[in-house]
């Protein structure tokens, strides 16, 4: 999943340094150090508010940062009117010109920069975005598709350093959303430009970003690769905004080995020390998590056949949905309250209806600890309002 | 729930359908005459019925004892185009004068309210708007004084010689202001500058500010900004607000009359003259027509010139 190895690689690095923004009491962006390597494809991914946004637009210069500074290529930026910069654009809403057919609208970074000959590198680009045919037709007279692949164009044909995305397919229905994603990866593949991405879809961030920052608040949560961010979230933000993790509130019983031991309502559960982004001493609290789709769901009468080396909880199933290629279990765990669980439909098994006794179950392995002194349900929410 | 009316069975609704379809409209078709009655009877017995009466009185004959008759005298037409002619050109050259400087003084203001006045621009757009609270020809005598011999107008502009400039340029004479050219276009644009300003604010206004932030994006500086962007897109006041300067100061003869003298008499006073002072009413109504035409015509050809038909 991890790209390490960049194309090569025409595009430059973002280094923020300490940047912030602040509108009168209101601190959109706290100081931020980020930084985005060159040739990568990274996501700023959060809920809206968070700031993401803002701090795209200080590096393409539309926002003045009220402190820190913005290098391009190792290069300060800072005071850089946007037109001196060598960045383009996605806007949100595209702003192409509705005075200008297509072609000058992707023209028009060439032609500012007096270029003459213009014709075959538009060509080229249209060809690219597969909109040649469409070169004389006015904006408004595309679909929303089209309009947000000529955004991509009239940015990309300026061949700049960094290519800003802000939110560029949130305008889209979703099964377009999904090819324009995939159609992005590719050309920012084949270009080898930075790309920096803003979006609130979790899902967007992860299926075309090599890395991503989940922001909250104005602040980076957490930055890494979308495995990395999935499998060892480092804040309940993180854990309940990228997917659904199911988190139990655990006492450390015993600390100091490769495995703590945890006390959660009368269970003991194991959880690798080296998964836990938490202080775990003896008789301290921590979140222990699970991803629902890593829990396995057996019947009470074959409880036998678990394996000992899983952590398993004992429950009641209290509701149950198909969604076709899985089924979405909520369970009743005494002491726990409820814990989501999904199950691949391959081999159903008839008496796992609501009502059924249970037992929870999964590989010690991918259980992560978390500080137990955040809000377990931060970012939850969100995230289905962004889903 | 309305439990008498059954609905029809799905095949059976498709041939029913039409005959209602066709029976509702019948009434609600005529329901855009009737809101359009009260309008259409206003234009019929103030613009239609007069326009006639005025083409029939511009080709009668006779005189004001005898009675005019309908004896299809065309030829007032020219005699009257013959006469006049200079005041027509100098009506057109000082409505087109007035345009262009109210184009110059109002783009800037209503680019400013538009889009630099924040929370003053509704105090702004009062203080464009607030003229009107006065009557144009109240504005236009207090013109009269603010432009007197010994005013401080003059009196300034004479200290920094400004009008030896205007006078060597021959739109002042001697050093006064009054009764000379300048005085009447300064009147002119002082009293259609709102009719400019108005419809060029409500076209900057609706550009997105986010094509500003695009074409800054796009390496265009701001000056290239306004002039590939801005300027394009607000054309349509532009052509708006020329056309709603030029048409009423094309034939306003207030400010002429009140700030200038014989030497700049314009096309307005002529038929005002010929109406009220001469009683030549075929001249005056031949006249009025010839106005009307040439100010047709020449806003059609500006609109089509400036390929906006589609904006206006």
């Amino acid at each position: 999943m991890t790209k390490t190895e960049t194309p090569q690689s025409s595009g430059g690095d973002v280094r923020l340094h300490g940047i912030s923004k602040t509108y009168g009491s209101f601190t959109a962006v706290q100081p931020l150090d980020l930084t985005v390597p060159a040739g990568s494809f990274f996501a700023l991914l959060g809920a809206s508010g968070c700031g993401k946004t803002t701090t795209l637009r200080m590096i393409a210069g539309l926002e003045e940062p009220t402190t820190g500074t913005v290098e391009l290529s190792g290069r300060d930026v800072t005071a850089l009117p946007p037109y001196k910069r060598q960045v383009n654009t996605v806007f949100q809403n595209y702003a192409l010109f509705p005075h200008l057919d297509i072609y000058e609208n992707v023209a028009f970074g060439l032609r500012r920069r007096g270029i003459k000959s213009v014709k075959k590198q538009v060509e080229e680009m249209l060809d690219l975005v597969q909109l040649g045919p469409m070169a004389r037709r006015k904006p408004q007279q595309l679909s929303g598709g089209q309009q947000q692949r000529v955004a991509v164009a009239r940015a990309l044909i300026n061949h700049p350093q960094v290519l800003l995305l802000d939110e560029p397919l949130g305008a889209l229905d979703l099964k377009l959303r999904r090819q324009m994603q995939l159609e992005l990866k590719r050309i920012q593949t084949e270009v080898g430009i930075t790309f920096v991405h803003v979006t609130h879809d979790q899902e967007e961030a992860m299926t075309m970003a090599d890395t991503v920052a989940v922001m909250n608040g104005g602040r980076v949560e957490q930055l890494g690769a979308p495995a990395d961010l999935y499998e060892n979230p480092g804040t309940t933000f993180v854990a309940n905004f990228l997917g659904t993790s199911n988190l139990i509130e655990a006492e450390v019983v015993e600390a100091g080995g490769e495995e703590l031991l945890l006390r959660a309502a009368d269970t003991t559960l194991h959880l690798p020390a080296a998964r836990c982004s938490a202080s775990a001493r003896k008789g301290e609290k921590v979140l222990a998590g699970v991803r629902p789709e890593k829990v396995a769901l057996t019947h009470a009468d074959d409880a036998d056949g678990i394996a000992a080396e899983h952590n398993r909880l004992p429950g009641r199933i209290k509701d149950a949905s198909f969604i076709g290629v899985s089924t979405q279990y909520v369970v009743e765990v005494p002491g726990l309250g409820e814990l989501a669980v999904y199950e691949q439909n391959i081999e159903r098994d008839g008496r796992l209806v609501p009502g059924a006794g249970i037992v929870l179950h999964w590989s010690r392995a991918h259980t992560f600890g978390l500080d137990a002194t955040q809000d377990i349900q931060a970012g939850a929410d969100l995230d289905e309002e962004a889903a | 729930m309305t439990t008498t009316a059954t609905p029809a069975p799905p095949d059976g609704r498709s041939e029913a359908a039409p005959p209602v379809l066709r029976k509702t409209p019948a009434r609600k078709r005529l329901v855009p005459y009737w809101l359009l009655l009260p309008g259409i009877l206003w234009l019929i017995v103030f613009f239609a019925a007069p326009l006639v009466y005025q083409a029939s009185t511009s080709i009668q004959t006779g005189s004001l004892e005898e009675g005019f008759k309908v004896t299809w005298h065309v030829a007032t037409y020219w005699d009257a185009l013959g006469e006049y002619w200079p005041q027509f050109i100098r009506s057109m050259g000082y409505a087109a004068v007035a345009t262009v400087l109210c184009l110059v003084l109002g783009y800037p203001l209503a680019y400013l309210i538009a889009f630099k006045a924040g929370r003053w621009r509704n105090v702004v757009m009062i203080l464009v708007i607030a003229p009107f609270f006065t009557s144009f020809l109240i504005r236009t005598l207090a013109w009269k004084t603010i432009l007197a011999d010994g005013g401080p107008v003059v009196g300034l502009l004479n200290s920094l010689h400004v009008l030896d400039v205007t006078s060597w340029l021959g739109v002042t004479e001697g050093h006064r202001v009054l009764a000379t050219p300048l005085a009447v276009v300064c009147g002119l644009t002082y009293n259609f500058l709102p009719f400019m300003v108005l419809p060029l604010y409500t076209s900057l206004e609706r550009i997105d500010p986010r094509l500003h932030e695009a074409a800054g994006d796009l390496y265009a500086r701001p000056s290239t900004t306004f002039r590939r962007v801005t300027f394009p897109l607000s054309m349509p006041g532009v052509v708006a607000g020329t056309l709603l300067t030029f048409i009423p100061a094309a034939g306003d003869y207030i400010n002429a009359e009140l700030l200038g003298s014989t030497d700049q008499k314009m096309i307005g006073n002529v038929i005002q003259s010929q109406f009220l002072r001469v009683l030549d009413y075929p001249t005056a109504a031949a006249l009025s027509f010839i106005l009307m035409a040439a100010i047709l015509a020449m806003v059609t050809f500006y609109i089509r010139k400036s390929g906006t038909e589609d904006l206006v």
